[in-house]
């Protein structure tokens, strides 16, 4: 069995105990709601997009502190950054907890490929307790939702 | 007074032989699914090394044997809970499905838009999506019945919620609280009101004595895993009369007594609600495994866990006293051993990964029963049951091990 300290490293529970980006934001800011229907952990994010930049994002909801830090992290990562970029973080992201998404042109790939993931590198251990890979993807798939739900003028 | 000899009992299971890391298993899950004995392991292998053959349709000598085990366990089970003939006891895929078949087949038939379904806040997913299905469906109306504070049914408005009501479905004990519902005082209630009593049966078969004639109820869903058989198989328990009048739910071979071009004719129950091929094998296991319970006695099984319980609250409460929340009752004649907790703020998915560390194995998450977690103001708990082959000495590794939860989380 792997040893704890590859999952709780200590960024992890700094996230968990003072989650960055917390809290709501009115409309025009995009909301959708994740759930984990495994164990019941919700997610709300809020997306503002200005001129196909992340200008805010907050993130609300319960969860372990897989998910909570990981959607605090998630928040820090990618405000200011473009769509472009956000999509590429997500695909790198994913791919670090081992979700390949199949729909990835090579040019796509490559870009995920150059991000850097800075603190988010910490959340690499949940690979290897693969019941919580869930956990650690929630917030990232509701922010996907959320850019979906996105007004084509954003 | 006589008990369950867990030690005994333990040596029975032979999954309890294995180290994780080097360690045993400490198995509190037994609410999720209850692990086997080597009787239904071997009553399984048995059956399909020697006697495997279909059931109900071949007239060579192995297929009648297998008619023999298979209608064996039919008639076990159904002395097991008590029912007046085996015949009233239909299979299922589980307790899910047995609730399913009610819904869809009774309440199909006899429900129509405005009609009344009473619930209680404590139901299992299993007992409240298919009445949802229904709502959606043709507009039947819910009624819950609350809880009080300490996770009980909150009976001051029962007849009130019942009246006019055409069905009452309600747990016999909480898959999250534990808590044990007076079941034969609701039953009494739902049939002054008019309305039939639907039991989930699923969470007290495996631990007490069930007697659905005693109860007077009209239904009554159980499953077999939760009690030492195979997954695969469940069950329903539905009074003659009933069953005899309810059209068929899935449709295909063996429930028939005629098909012809312009329609068909359904055999009599419980064939009528047994479509193709059971699950031969595991309705074998599932009679070994009451074998199992009965030569154990219920009565004791019951007494072992009120011990058990009642010991791991003292001791939980002790040990950790405000930083531990046990969920529902604390009176243990009105619990089983099912022990939903919060522990110092950590989440239960964090405090269920540092007990695995220990192999403590303990569900974490809403299990099946959101509209209760809402009402506990909760996401998840994290829950330890217990069983027959669990002593003191795994209740004191659930505590040495939540020790560990508060190294890491240092709240």
């Amino acid at each position: 069995m792997p040893g704890l300290e590859d999952l709780y490293r200590e960024i992890i529970l700094d996230h968990y105990r003072t989650p960055r980006n917390r809290g709501e934001l009115e409309p025009p800011a995009v909301r959708a709601e994740g759930h984990n229907p495994l164990c019941g952990d919700e997610i709300q994010v809020y997306l503002d997009v200005t001129d196909g930049v992340v200008s805010d994002i907050k993130v609300a909801g319960q969860g372990c502190s897989i998910s909570q830090s990981s959607a605090s992290m998630m928040s820090q990562a990618v405000k200011g950054k473009s769509l472009l970029e956000v999509r590429a973080l997500v695909r790198r992201f994913k791919g670090m907890m081992s979700v390949d998404e199949a729909d990835a042109d090579e040019a796509e790939e490559a870009a995920a490929a150059a991000v850097k993931l800075g603190d988010l590198e910490a959340l690499q251990g949940v690979v290897k307790f693969p019941v919580r890979i869930k956990c650690a993807t929630l917030a990232w798939n509701t922010l996907l939702q959320a850019m979906s739900e996105l007004p084509a003028t954003a | 007074m006589t008990t369950v000899d867990s030690a005994l009992v333990r040596k029975d299971f032979p999954i309890f032989d294995r180290l994780i890391d080097d360690k045993p298993i400490v198995y509190l899950d037994s609410a999720n699914t209850s692990q086997k004995p080597r009787q239904v392991i071997d009553a399984m292998s048995q059956f399909m090394e020697n006697s495997y053959a279909p059931i109900n349709r071949s007239a060579y000598q192995l297929a009648a044997e297998a008619d023999v085990m298979y209608e064996g366990a039919r008639a076990k089970i159904a002395r097991f809970v008590n029912a007046s003939r085996p015949e009233e006891i239909v299979f299922t895929k589980n307790a899910t499905e047995a609730l399913n078949l009610v819904v869809h087949s009774w309440g199909r038939a006899n429900l129509q838009a405005g009609d009344v379904v009473v619930l209680t806040h404590m139901e299992h997913h299993a007992n409240i999506v298919p009445w949802h299905m229904l709502v959606a469906e043709r507009g039947i109306v819910l009624r819950w019945v609350p809880l009080t504070a300490d996770g009980q049914l909150d009976l001051t408005d029962l007849s009130t919620l019942l009246d006019g009501a055409k069905a009452f479905s309600f747990t016999a004990m909480s898959n999250v609280l534990g808590t044990l519902t007076p079941v034969k005082l609701l039953c009494d209630a739902a049939h002054a009101a008019g309305a039939i009593a639907i039991v989930d049966g699923c969470q007290f078969v495996p631990h007490n004595v069930t007697d659905v004639q005693a109860w007077g109820a009209d239904f009554m869903a159980f499953s077999s895993h939760k009690m030492c058989g195979p997954s695969g198989v469940g069950a329903l328990w539905g009074r003659a009369t009933l069953l005899d009048a309810m059209p068929p739910f899935l449709g295909g071979g063996n429930m028939i007594a005629d098909v012809r071009l312009d329609g068909f004719t359904t055999a009599p129950v419980p064939a009528k609600f047994e479509a193709g091929t059971p699950p031969i094998t595991e309705v074998v296991g599932f009679g070994a495994a009451v074998d199992y319970l009965t030569d154990l006695g219920m009565t004791n099984v019951r007494r072992h866990e009120m011990d058990l319980t009642g010991y791991a609250i003292t001791m939980l409460t002790d040990r950790y006293g405000d930083d531990i929340t046990i969920h529902g009752p604390t009176n243990i004649e009105v619990r089983g051993a099912s022990l939903s907790f919060a522990f110092r703020g950590i989440h239960p998915h964090d405090v269920s990964q540092v007990l695995d560390q220990q192999n403590v194995c303990v569900r974490a998450g809403h299990h099946c029963a959101k509209p209760l977690m809402r009402l506990l103001d909760v996401t998840a708990t994290a829950r330890a049951s217990f069983y027959i082959y669990n002593d003191e000495s795994d209740a004191d590794a659930l505590a040495d091990a939540l020790e560990g939860a508060s190294d890491i989380f240092g709240f």
